[in-house]
Formats: C-alpha cells, structure tokens, sequence
C-alpha cells in the first residue's frame, strides 16, 4: 500500500508540470501585452514595466524564471492590484472558496449518497421515483440558473435570507450559495449510488452473502456498501473541479469575496499573473485531490492495492 | 405473447436488426424519453420557426416599451429587455445558438473521441498505454479555466467555443471508446476480417465504428446537455457570444441582474434553458436503458 | 424408512417480466433423505437452479414461487426471511457454479468466513477464527495460516471453490446444495473437487442437492437422479438404474450423447436434434414433443404426469415403455 502510494505521489508531478507549462504557454501566446489596454505609454515607461517584470528577457528564461518561483510556491506579483502579490491575494480569497466549496461536498456526499443508498434498496417504488426525479432536476438545473431562482425566492419574494454578501460566512449568507452549489453533485452522486448499488445487488457474491444467512442490514453495510461506493469515489475528482468550477459563478451571484470571483475580474482586466496562478493553483489542488481519492480507491479495493 | 414472438423470429433471422428493433420498442415504451423528444422537437421548430412570426428583429429596440412584462398587446409576448428588445425573439435566438453550439461541439468531441479511443483499444500495447496516459493527465486540469484563459486571451468567438468545448469533452469520449473497442476486439468477427486481410484502418471504420454505435449514441446524447451548459456557464460570465447576439447563458446572466424588477426577465430564458436540459437528459437515459437493458 | 429430510412438493417458480409472467419452475416434487445425493440434471434453462434458489429464498427480485418444501417439519417458502436467515448457511448451505464471482472481492476470506460462525454460532473472534482455519486445511488448502488473511483475487478458480465448500460446511450443514460446482472449473481440478465432496459426505453424513448437466458428475457422486426438462421433471430414479435401462426418451437421448471410452464404435455421437422450446413458447402438451421420436397424438394434448414405473422410479412419458 505505501509503495502504491508512493508511485501515485511521483506520478502527480509530470501532471503538474504539463499544467504549469500549458498555463505558461497560454498566457505568452495571447496576443498582446498586459499593459496593453491602457493608453500606450512611453516608451520607456513602458521599457521599465517590461524590465520589473521580466517581461524583455528570452521566453526560456522567462519559463525558467516562472518555475522556479512555483517551486518557491511564489506565484509572483499581481498586475492590477498593484500592491499586491498573487500569493496574499489567493491567501485572502481561498478560504472562503475552501469553506464555501467543503460545505457544498460535503452537503453533496451526504445526501447524495443517502438518497441513492434509499433510492436503489426501494427500487421501483414512489420513493425511488421521487428521488430519481429530483435528481434529475438537480442535473438539469445548472447552479447559475438555481442562484439566482433561489434568490428570487429566498431573498425577494420570502425575504427570509439575504440576497448576497459574506459577513465572514455566516450561515444566513452559506445557505444559499452551497445549496446552489451542491445541488447539481448531489444529484450526480444519488444517481450514481444508486445505480452502481443496483447492480452490487445484481451480483453473485451479495447471494452467497445471502445464502449464508446473513441478515439483509449486514448484506448491505457490510458486503454491498463498499463496492457500490468505489464508481462514487472516482468520480470525487470530477465531482472537486465542478465544485471549483461552479464557485466561480456562485461566487460572483452571491457577491462573495472568494477566489473564484479574483479569477473572473482577474480574467476580465487581463491580469496576466492573477489568472495564471489561480489555474495553477487550482490545478494543483484537483491534482492532489486525485491523488487522495486515488488512495482511498486503493485503500476500498483490495484488488488494486499490489 | 405475439409481440415477444416477433421479435424471436426477427432475432433468429437477423440478429443484427433484431437487437436494434428491441431496443427501439423499449425506448418508445419509456415515456419520459418519449415525452422529451415530443417537447425538444416542438423546441427546436420553435426556436427555429418562432423568430418569423414575430414582428420584431432580434436587436431592434422598441423605445416605447423598455422593460416591459409580458403582454399580447404590444406583440411582447414575453415581455422585453432592459434596453427595450423583444425577449421572445431574443429567446428563440438565443436557443439557436445553445442547441448550434451544443451540437457542433458534441461533433467535435465526438470525432475526436472515437478517433482517438478505437486507435488506442485497437492498438493496444504501448501506444495504447501511452494514448490513455496523455487522456489521463489531461483529464486532471482544470480545462474550464483555460477555456476563460482562452476566451480573455484570443478574444470571444464562436468559433473559439465550439473548439474549445468540443476539445474538452473528447476525453470522456475516448475513454469509453477504448474500452469498448478493447472488448469488441476479441470477438470473433474481428479475427475472421483479420483473417480475410482486411487491414487495421479497414478493420477499425468497418467493424469496430458501427459496433460502438450504442453506446456512442447514448453518449453523445449525454454530451449534448453538458456541452449546453458549458456554453451558457461562459456566456453567463461574459466570456461567451457578444452583443448584440446572444444566447440562453447570456440572457439568464441578463435577467439575473434586473430580475428583482423584472422576473419576467429571468425566467423565460431560464426555463427554455432547463427544459431543454431536462429533455435531452431524458432522451439520454432513456436510450441508455434501451440499449442496455441489464442496467434497469 | 424415516420421513425424508426435504420434501418439495409442486413447486413452481415464476417470474414477472416485461413481456407478461413466465413460468420457469412448473409443479416440481422430490424429496432426498438424511446422507443422500440427488443429482437434479438438465440442460441450461431447464429451471434447475431456480428451483434450488426458490427453496433459500433466493430469488431475483422479480421472482416468486408456490408450492411446499419441508424442511425438517418446516415449510421454507413460507418461513418468515428472519427464521429463514437462521436455515441459510446454518442448516442449508449453498455453493454456486461460478466461484470467481460467488466470493466478495472486497473481504478477506477470514472476514467471509468467521461472518458465518459468528451468526450462527455465536463464536468469538479468535474461535471462529480457528474453526475457519480448520476447515481450510479440511479441504486441502496448503498453509491456511498465511492464506485465511487474503483476498479471493489471490485464489486460482479451484482454491476459491475449495474456500467455497469450505464456508458452506463451517456449520456442519444437513444439507448442501451445490449448484454446478465444477462447470466452472477446469476438468483436473473438477475431478480433484468431486473427489472432495464425496471424501466430506461421507465423513459428515450430509445430504447433498447437486446440480449440473455434467452426467460424469452424477454418475461419480450421486445416489438417486432426476432430470428436468423445460422446468418439469421428466424421469427420477436410483443412478444405477436410469444410467443403465432410461425409461425416458429425453433421458436416453442425453445418456447416448455422452461420448464413451470404453465402447470405442466409430459411429457419430449422437445428438438430440432441435433446441428446447424458449421459455416464452412452450407448448401445451409434453414440452420435449417436438425433439421426440416417439411422439403421438396424445402428446400434443396434455403434459404427461410423474407417474411411478416400478420402485423408486417414476417417469412423465405418455409411452407404457420405451420401445
């Protein structure tokens, strides 16, 4: 198991690499430089932005300089905000994207899970309808249509929440947004329980279990539970970049001051640096997030682990 | 009794037509995909036909009525826009251009796809190993946001979008693909064109590409509502089509913002864009469920 | 003699599907006393699984069966599913055809293993543990120490249908039901686990249901047979007896077709022509009419009964006696 672990540490680096690099690629290949938008500048106004940041050097030095600074874990200074470095803006944003995006898997996990668990042990009865319906709509309603719904609803009409704003998450202002957030995975993670625990159900050893005499709770806990799970904890990877994905917009729905609305204003005011750190920053963390549930891949099904 | 005896006969007879003509009886006898492709065409004529029978253009500005709710008087059946267009027209416009953009990405992603999976599952060996690494790495970036860094960088265009879409989602494509081709290449049907010297190329478009038919199909049924989605996501943050063109992501970021005052606003579009959404997701199951029946 | 072990009485199974109720099981009895082996024998779809499934219970979803099967004094098709657990594993144990599938690839055969004893038994941890390892080293799996802690993805298809039989015996059942226990498996190790069973049958004095369409097997392990035509059964007897003078046609037809080494002849095997009728279409007299050479009139009109030829033998045939 920890040589298994120790091989899917090593693998993630190569991955890393090619997403720093594609990122790097992107940012100089655009057309146009940072400073661009502005009214041109003097020349040597100009000479001396491009000498602070590097920007006159030969592209392979510049690549050189931008990983090693990433091995530093120094992402470099922001372009807008002139003060500030890339790094104490993510160190400002992310943990109130962490906590927003933990809430909405967590939120996810539990009743997505829970609601396939019942959905499949009551298969083709009303319960399994209305969830299998809900879900559905779940899936069909992307999370900018449903913010924006749920602030129609919650915040105009009932007045109950408020529409928007942070407040240092205070649950008045997470409920909203992590419903919206959760919602679509939720609805993944009950549809893809209960089919993979259909079909657990369906196989040979579930019988031999049953043939034993095993009481049907024990059935399930203990012998149907782990391998309906495993489709479910691959699809955790997908399930963190949605997450990721879908925060931008909540974020910027709900008005709040996470990374994800540093990234979309970042990308609107061509901050070269703030964008490409963000990618890379969130790169990493799917990365690592796979890693992990690659390990818990692992750590379920025996058969992988040699 | 009748009917499952037809179908025993046919099956004895041409197995090939057989399994096809199951598979369509299941999928007519399943409502929800009935019904939502009954309510998709209806959509699609609409959005299709509806622009001509209104008297408005999509970007004439009727200075009388500005953010008007809906009202027949007027010809503003669904009311209109903050600066005072016809959000009827600008529905159904916006709906050519989701269902343009969701259909030419999924071809994309699906040429690409089922190239790049049957080579690797018919290959196999290294080359495969090698192909199915790229895909994996691949699939661990966070490819929405170079899809943004892209759209900021080369500016927004629609061409930009079907490419950058389609290239997305020909990983899930792939994946699939090469698992298939793999099974199907043991089969005996293989061996035997192998054996009549017919070549790999030969091999992979006359006997693989027609048998992954299912599931392609159930994929791409699938692909179409995401690709959909991803559009709207970009035109909801302003990455997506341009002024004054538009479409559903654009208009349900438009509405967002003013649907306080004007819901009206907010909810066509938003409806069209979820039904839409529902349907294709309908279809998509249940062709699943037709062509793989087990899984019920 | 004493009141068998297990009387089955007309059951019959059927199954709710898409295209209307399908019967698989029609009206089967048979009964099989205390240290007996019974070999119910068929082709595939005959329905002689979803008998031996219909008497645990075990059923898919969508199946149900009707009939009576006494179980030392009990009727187990209308045993409420908690009394019924306490048969299962415990009383009446069961081995499937398909042993890489049959095991949980995600437990340890310790886990697979104490869990029966524990339930049963009510044995602690370490007790269960050493019945568990005892009853590996039973069946002849070398180092059972090392072995009892690995997963069945580290078994080959032999060793896991060893571990098989071995949890199906943890409990010292009165009755196993070993549904084609060698199908799967290959010819020297099939041997090796025929072998097995009857070296355990005799030591235990188990009964034994043994189901396969392998007639080497039966002749090798069982007392008494019954052969299931189209979810009938169509001819039983003593295995002596019905190997050496078939009283059924189909019966005869399955014994001819078995290739034979020691009546080396030259002649073509012969082979039962036709397929039998899909489960959707059987007909309504004698299912096996139409593959039978000696079908007449009233053959098409009803399905024969089980009628007893001489002693502890009984046939479903129209014929008096097979010319």
């Amino acid at each position: 198991m920890l040589a298994f672990a120790f091989k899917r540490f090593l693998g993630a680096w190569p991955t890393l690499l090619i997403l720093a690099t594609l990122a790097f690629v992107l940012v100089r290949a655009a057309p146009g430089g940072p400073f661009d938008v502005e009214k041109s500048l003097p020349p040597e106004i100009q000479a001396n932005l491009d000498r602070q940041y590097h920007l006159d050097e030969p592209l392979a030095k510049q690549y050189g300089r931008f990983l090693a600074g990433l091995a530093q874990g120094d992402l470099g200074p922001s372009f807008q905000y002139k003060d500030y470095t890339v790094n104490e803006l993510i160190a400002t944003g992310f943990p109130v994207s962490l906590r927003l995006g933990a809430l909405a898997m967590g939120v996810a996990l539990l009743l997505g899970l829970s609601l396939g668990v019942i959905a499949a042990l009551r298969q083709n009865t009303f319960t399994d309808y209305a969830v299998m319906a809900t879900a559905m709509t779940g899936i069909s309603i992307p999370n900018f249509v449903m913010a924006p719904l749920l602030i129609l609803l919650f915040a105009v009409a009932l007045n109950w929440l408020p529409a928007g704003g942070w407040e240092g998450g205070h649950w008045k202002h997470t409920l909203l947004p992590v419903i919206a957030l959760s919602l679509p995975q939720v609805a993944y993670i009950a549809r893809l329980t209960r089919g993979s625990m259909l079909e657990v159900l369906r196989s040979n050893f579930i019988r031999t279990a049953r043939a034993k005499g095993v009481p049907e709770r024990w059935v399930i806990l203990r012998h149907a539970l782990r391998p309906a799970l495993l489709p479910v904890v691959s699809y955790l990877g997908p399930a963190t970049a949605a997450i990721v994905t879908g925060s931008v917009v909540v974020e910027q729905i709900f008005g709040i001051p996470g990374l994800g609305r540093y990234f979309v204003q970042g990308a609107l005011n061509r901050d070269y640096t703030l964008v490409m750190g963000v990618v890379v920053f969130y790169g990493a963390l799917i990365v690592a997030f796979n890693l992990l549930v690659d390990l818990i891949y692992a750590w379920l099904d025996p058969r992988i682990r040699y | 009794m009748s009917s499952v005896e037809n179908i025993q006969t046919m099956n004895a007879a041409t197995p090939g037509r057989g399994l096809w003509h199951d598979a369509w009886l299941r999928l007519i006898r399943n409502r929800a995909a009935v019904s939502g492709a009954v309510i998709l065409g209806f959509m699609a004529l609409l959005v299709i036909v509806g622009p001509y029978l209104s008297p408005y253009a999509f970007d004439h500005i009727d200075w009388e009525h500005i953010s008007t709710p809906p009202d027949l008087a007027s010809g503003h059946v669904f009311g209109t826009d903050a600066v005072g267009r016809d959000l009827f027209v600008r529905t159904l416009y916006g709906g050519r251009l989701s269902l343009a953009v969701g259909l030419a990405a999924t071809l994309v992603s699906l040429f690409i796809g089922v190239a790049y999976g049957a080579t690797a599952g018919y290959l196999g060996g290294r080359t495969d190993s090698v192909m199915m690494r790229i895909v994996d790495i691949l699939y661990a970036m966070p490819f929405m946001f170079f899809v943004i860094l892209l759209m900021v960088f080369f500016g927004r265009s629609l061409v930009l979008i079907f490419v950058a879409i389609g290239a997305i989602n020909w990983l899930d494509m792939a994946r699939i693909v090469r698992g298939q081709t793999l099974s199907l290449k043991q089969k005996e049907f293989i061996e035997s064109a192998r054996a009549c010297g017919v070549g790999s190329a030969g091999i992979i478009a006359r006997h693989i590409v027609p048998n992954l038919l299912g599931v392609v199909i159930v994929y791409v049924t699938l692909t179409i509502p995401q690709v959909i989605l991803v559009e709207s996501f970009l035109s909801f943050l302003g990455l997506g089509v341009q002024e004054p063109y538009t479409s559903w992501g654009a208009l349900v970021n438009e509405g967002a913002q003013g649907m306080e005052s004007a819901p009206w606003s907010l909810m066509f579009p938003a409806v069209f864009l979820a039904a839409t959404l529902f349907c294709l997701n309908f279809i998509g199951d249940g062709l699943r469920d037709a062509l793989d029946p087990q899984d019920r | 003699m004493t009141a068998p072990l297990l009387n089955v009485d007309a059951l019959s199974v059927h199954f709710a599907t898409a295209d209307g109720e399908l019967c698989a099981v029609d009206g089967v009895s048979f009964a099989i006393s205390k240290g007996e082996t019974l070999g119910i024998v068929g082709e595939s779809g005959s329905g002689k699984s979803q008998t031996v499934l219909a008497l645990l219970g075990l059923l898919s979803a969508n199946g149900r069966a009707s009939g009576r099967a006494v179980f030392n004094g009990r009727d187990l098709l209308d045993l409420p599913i908690r009394d019924l657990n306490q048969v299962r594993g415990k009383e009446v144990s069961m081995i499937f055809q398909d042993p890489m599938t049959s095991l949980n690839p995600y437990l340890s055969i310790a886990t697979q293993m104490t869990e029966v004893l524990a339930l049963h038994q009510r044995l602690g941890r370490s007790a269960a543990r050493a019945q568990a390892l005892q009853m590996l080293a039973a069946v002849g799996i070398a180092a059972p120490e090392r072995r009892i802690d690995q997963y069945p993805h580290e078994f080959s298809g032999g060793m896991r249908q060893r571990v098989m039989i071995a949890m199906a015996l943890l409990c010292d059942p009165h009755l196993l039901i070993a549904d084609e226990p060698t199908t799967a498996l290959d010819v020297t190790v099939q041997a090796q686990t025929v072998g097995l069973m009857r070296e355990l049958q005799t030591q235990r004095d188990t009964a034994i249901i043994l189901i396969t369409h392998d007639l080497g097997v039966v002749a090798g392990l069982c007392d008494r047979i019954a052969v299931m035509y189209a979810g009938r059964i169509v001819e039983t007897g003593p295995v002596d007896a019905m190997f050496s003078d078939p009283q059924h046609p189909y019966t005869r037809g399955l014994l001819t077709s078995v290739p034979r080494l020691d009546e080396i002849t030259g002649e073509r095997l012969a082979t039962i022509p036709g397929n039998p009728p899909a489960i959707t279409q059987r007909p309504r007299g004698c299912a096996y009419r139409d593959r039978c050479a000696y079908a007449f009139a009233a053959c098409a009109e009803h399905p024969p009964p089980l009628q007893t030829v001489i002693n502890g033998r009984a046939k479903a045939c129209h014929l008096e006696v097979l010319p």
